[in-house]
């Protein structure tokens, strides 16, 4: 009978093995805002890719979302489904993908809480580009939801007239004030204490904007002191701009009031969530 | 304190405060770390170590005090402290969701790696805290101590010029410790500075060169092992005796012969006494004084001094903790 003895070569040459990395880690030149924002993209994918039961949580509920106004109200209010989804499917497509944006935050507040920003915190990189690299995978994810409630409605009888292109602009419009709202939740991940709260914090806000808008119905029924809150919510110059563009409409100024109500609210939020992100311990 | 000026030191804190609301963390921290080799900061629970550590690494702003960390104030050029120091906090910052290659590349890309190179860094470094065969595990399936190895590679992905690893060990198996140990000091070889925090008085007395003593936000001891160990003695000699009858005697032969002060133990034939100096021939002379004056010794033993032992010596109670998780 022979003997193996196991051979503990491997943890002799451990030693001179780290030398050799240690050695060869001298730093080189900074990473560029691009290369962080993107590396921080990748994580965010990597991340959906090894859970891909993320995105059940933000594709299922907007499809939940369609299917229960699209026939719970569409009777009452334009006597069918078929000529209520015409205008409600616009609005839903925005009032799902603003709801799953508080996911951003949530996900940004579980790396704070867990640690994993400390890391990040550490080291000497474009500090923007964390919250805005997470912000872009999500963007990814609200592709895919919006493109799912898209085909739902299709299949319920959704015939937007400005085509796949029409559709891929109004699409675009929401992506863009998904973005700029998702400071306000990035913002809410740095004060608030875990991510449940920092959804809590979200819902609060986003709920009365989605439901007190032109989504589910024409203001025109509605008394005056609402319809007053409806013309300054921003919420509904996006449902606007998304159903003129998926219609092939003249946009107005729809389109206009959403750059500009987007560009205010990065411009308030973008620079909080900053400055949370460093002096919030 | 006279340090040769080769540059200016690692670290050098004074007066740091740090309050969470009423509790003081960090209640007037003096530090100096001179460059190169190990610095341990040791203390109980709730010492105010991690609050210290936190603050050189620029994660925490001190609310009094300064503090430079090579050559640079960690408030105002915090930036470029960043650029020289590493971290490898108490909790794991590595991302779970991930897989340990992922982990290094995502953290080699943003530390400026081209592509090919951080996939090659990444390689390196699991090989050379060996992970390899983790490699392209989740980070959520690894156990605690794989785990450690990896947030240590985290954070020489650049070799740093100041690593502060914060209890780097606590929880770890034997093998899994010699393997920091082993990392550490290979750190150490090729020029950088560890500032190292730990429970445990053997790790501090096995790997640093000085030792600053933590307790309640405040350092209460400072120098080399050597140092803080003859101001405790060198441990607990455990004396069993034949004859219980004998003990009083015994104990009045170790006072009188030996200025020795020994202690009862429950067992009526237990004996315990702190020996001071650094050396043990004070234990030895001890034992064989007993057995000349015909006290029968049935077995001894003689301890190294446990951070209780030190902390009764250096403050004169035992370590009550400062999170008050336990009464003193
Ligand atoms: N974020 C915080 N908020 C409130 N109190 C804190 C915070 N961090 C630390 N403390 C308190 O400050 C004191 C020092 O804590 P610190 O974590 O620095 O101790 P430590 O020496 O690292 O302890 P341990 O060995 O348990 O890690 C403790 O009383 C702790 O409760
Ligand atoms: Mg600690």
């Amino acid at each position: 009978m022979t003997v193996q003895l196991t051979s503990s070569a491997a943890d002799t040459s451990g030693s001179s093995d780290l030398r050799d990395v240690l050695m060869r880690g001298t730093r080189p030149p900074r990473a560029n805002a691009f290369t962080v924002t993107m590396t921080f993209g990748w994580r965010a994918l990597l991340k959906i890719k090894h859970g891909p039961m993320q995105l059940f949580d933000v594709t299922v509920f907007p499809l939940m979302l369609t299917l229960m106004f699209t026939y719970l109200l569409g009777g009452a209010i334009a006597g069918s489904t078929t000529v209520y989804l015409q205008d409600l499917l616009p609005g839903i497509l925005v009032m799902a993908i603003l709801m799953i944006t508080q996911y951003t935050g949530a996900a940004l507040n579980s790396d704070r809480t867990k640690g994993v920003f400390d890391r990040f915190k550490t080291l000497a990189i474009w500090r923007p580009g964390s919250v805005i690299g997470a912000m872009l995978g999500d963007l990814v994810r609200y592709s895919i939801a919006g493109i799912l409630v898209v085909l739902l409605g299709v299949a319920l009888g959704f015939r937007p007239a400005g085509g796949v292109i029409g559709v891929a602009l109004g699409l675009m419009v929401v992506l863009l004030f998904s973005f700029a709202i998702s400071w306000m939740w990035t913002a809410a991940a740095f004060v608030m204490p875990t991510p449940h709260s920092t959804m809590a914090a979200g819902a609060i806000i986003i709920f009365p904007l989605t439901f007190l808008s032109n989504i589910f119905a024409d203001p025109k029924t509605m008394p005056g002191w609402l319809q007053a809150f409806i013309d300054v919510n921003p919420v509904t110059y996006v449902v606007s701009a998304t159903r003129n563009l998926m219609f092939d409409r003249p946009l107005g100024n729809d389109l206009l009031w959403v750059l500009v109500s987007s560009a205010v609210i990065v411009a308030i939020f973008g620079p909080l969530t900053m400055w949370l992100y460093k002096n919030k311990q | 304190m006279i340090f040769p000026l080769r540059s200016e030191p690692a670290v050098e804190a004074t007066g740091l405060v740090k309050k969470f609301h009423a509790v003081k963390a960090v209640d007037g921290v003096d530090l100096v770390v001179p460059r190169g080799g190990i610095y341990s900061v040791l203390g109980p629970n709730g010492a105010g170590k991690t609050t210290v550590i936190r603050i050189l690494a620029t994660l925490a702003t001190p609310d009094g005090g300064q503090a430079r960390v090579l050559g640079r104030d960690v408030v105002s050029e915090a930036a470029k402290v960043r650029e020289r120091i590493g971290l490898t906090g108490q909790f794991a910052t590595v991302d779970e969701e991930l897989t340990g290659t992922e982990n290094l590349i995502m953290l080699a890309r943003l530390q400026g790696f081209s592509r090919a190179a951080s996939v090659r860094r990444a390689s390196d470094l699991l090989g050379a805290v060996s992970l390899d065969a983790a490699a392209d595990r989740l980070v959520k399936k690894y156990s605690g101590g794989m785990r450690r190895r990896l947030d240590i590679a985290a954070s020489i992905i650049v070799t740093p010029d100041l690593l502060f690893l914060d209890e780097p060990t606590t929880g770890l198996d034997p093998r899994s410790r010699a393997q920091v140990w082993e990392t550490v000091r290979g750190l150490v070889e090729v020029g950088t500075t560890i500032l190292l925090t730990t429970q445990y008085l053997d790790e501090a007395d096995q790997l640093a060169d000085r030792i600053a003593v933590m307790e309640h936000g405040k350092v209460i001891a400072e120098g080399t092992p050597g140092q803080l160990k003859s101001s405790v003695g060198v441990g607990t000699l455990r004396i069993r005796l034949r004859e219980a009858a004998q003990r009083p005697e015994a104990i009045r032969v170790l006072a009188e012969d030996l200025q020795i002060t020994a202690q009862e133990e429950a067992d009526a034939v237990g004996l315990t006494a702190r020996v001071p100096g650094s050396d043990a021939d004070l234990a030895v002379s001890a034992v064989s004084r007993l057995a000349g004056r015909g006290i029968s010794v049935t077995d001894f033993a003689l301890g190294q001094p446990s951070l209780d032992e030190v902390f009764l010596a250096l403050t004169g109670h035992t370590t009550d903790r400062n999170d008050q998780e336990e009464a003193a």
